[in-house]
């Protein structure tokens, strides 16, 4: 008996490694997932349907797997066809939450947002984004290009432009900097 | 000689794989030329400008262009599965391409093959992928900064952007964070984690801090843990033990700022300019 035991909590360790750049898309209703499926799979999309796992208590009885790192770019898929997911999670560890810690660091004239991974610079008396720092996405270099020398209200939002976690992490610097820039 | 994988933040720039040169802020490659700014092109101008003046070769560049799509990332990884055994690399810096575990899995399996097995380090999407996996302790040196340190640290974090918040909270206590990722497998041999503070690291503990010339502004500074990784990668490749080549960079990073009298606005290729000044200056002193 312990020798079964043994073999399948190896086994589940190694489904969880090998799920680790996994998400999971939940839904309200199976009607959602599979218009959902279909649009993602029309695009050239890796995802299966699946049941979910068993700390997801809400939503329907099926979700959909899709590659979490391009979590960003998957959901504007989906919001462009007015499919709106009730919450995107890693699949082996659901209950997780993206950050909601930013720290703050004032340089005087310039001010800096971190949230997770991803820094963002602005100058005070112009608004204007000096630097993106951090991340190791390819999108990064790409946003700190489309970015940097624009002012905060000029700037394309990284959710708009971006395609990976790391922009998602950007995009909520670049909202905590606009909340703080703006009170 | 030094191999750096990684991407180009330009969705028509092609697969090359060839000696990477630096003419003024420009980088070329195969008859291509990109501009330096943050990312790998920062990290392979930091390897010339430390490998000009040691004397060594110019490294080697793999890159191809990819905007966060993974499209690139993807053709590079099935590229380095067939063709990266083609050289003697002493040391390959892996860098920004589209997390991937089994793609990541494949490429390090190549490696392993290789006839002379190089020094493996890994920053950025790379440095992702290989926590993800399990194999983290297959490399020799990771370059995280503080973010990426607490997702080293956070053994069911998938990627930072999901690192829990107490060990966010903790970011004032790297030493802690260190021991945790290594407690967890989630660590290479040797740790350089950039910050405030640098510490080079290993499973037994902190082995250096570095802080000085202390210079605030360059955290905000994109690119320069690009810098440090390059310099260091250099290093290495030219026999430099990883510990001492991990300490030497981070000192020779803070210096080139230093150099720069960097604000938050100054951009990474004013301090890459003064590389060959800092690291004459620590060699000299090392002498």
């Amino acid at each position: 008996m312990a020798l079964l035991n043994s073999f399948f909590k190896q086994k589940a360790l190694k489904t969880k490694k090998q799920n680790l750049d996994r998400g999971i898309l939940i839904f309200e209703n199976t009607s959602e997932v599979i218009r959902a499926e279909r649009i993602l799979k029309s695009q050239k999309w890796e995802i299966r349907v699946m049941g979910p796992p068993p700390e997801i208590q809400h939503g329907c009885d099926l979700v959909i797997e899709f590659s979490l790192i391009e979590e960003l770019n998957i959901l504007r898929t989906l919001q462009e066809a007015e499919i709106s997911p009730l919450e995107a999670v890693p699949s082996t560890s659901p209950l997780l939450k993206p950050v909601d810690i930013f720290q703050v660091k004032d340089y005087g004239a310039h001010l800096m947002v971190r949230a997770a991974n991803m820094k963002l610079t602005v100058e005070k008396a112009t608004l204007t984004i000096v630097n993106v720092s951090g991340g190791g996405c390819p999108d990064v270099p790409y946003l700190a290009k489309e970015l940097v020398g624009k002012t905060l209200n000029q700037a394309p939002a990284p959710r708009e432009i971006g395609h990976t976690l790391c922009g998602y992490a950007l995009q909520l610097a670049f909202e905590e900097m606009k909340h703080r820039c703006s009170q | 000689m030094l191999a750096v994988v990684g991407t180009v933040p330009d969705q028509g720039f092609p697969l090359v794989a060839g000696k990477a040169t630096l003419q003024g802020d420009r980088l070329y490659i195969q008859g291509n030329e990109v501009p330096v700014n943050r990312g790998t092109p920062a990290l392979l101008a930091a390897a010339i400008k430390t490998a000009e003046t040691l004397g060594r070769p110019e490294p080697f560049g793999y890159l191809i262009g990819d905007i966060g799509l993974g499209d690139g990332s993807r053709l590079l990884y099935e590229y380095l599965t067939r063709h990266i055994k083609e050289n003697d690399f002493s040391t390959i810096a892996f860098h920004y391409v589209q997390p991937d575990v089994d793609w990541h899995n494949r490429v390090l399996l190549v490696v392993k093959e290789m006839t002379r097995r190089p020094v493996l380090i890994a920053d950025a999407g790379f440095m992702y992928a290989a926590k993800m996996s399990g194999m983290a302790s297959e490399y020799d040196l990771f370059t995280p900064d503080v973010g990426e340190l607490a997702f080293l640290a956070d053994e069911d974090a998938p990627h930072p952007f999901y690192t829990r918040g107490f060990i966010l909270h903790e970011e004032n206590r790297v030493p802690d964070m260190i021991a945790r990722a290594y407690s967890h497998k989630n660590a290479s041999r040797f740790l350089l984690v950039k910050g405030k503070d640098d510490y080079v690291a290993d499973q037994g503990g902190i082995r250096a801090t570095i802080k000085k010339p202390a210079e605030d502004a360059l955290e905000a500074i994109g690119g320069t843990g690009d810098i440090v990784t390059g310099i260091a990668a250099a290093l290495i490749s030219a026999d430099w033990e990883i510990e001492k080549a991990a300490v030497f960079s981070a000192r020779a990073n803070r210096l080139a700022g230093h150099f720069s009298k960097p604000t938050p606005a100054t951009q990474v290729i004013e301090i890459i300019d003064h590389i060959p000044r800092a690291l004459a200056k620590l060699l000299l002193g090392k002498k």
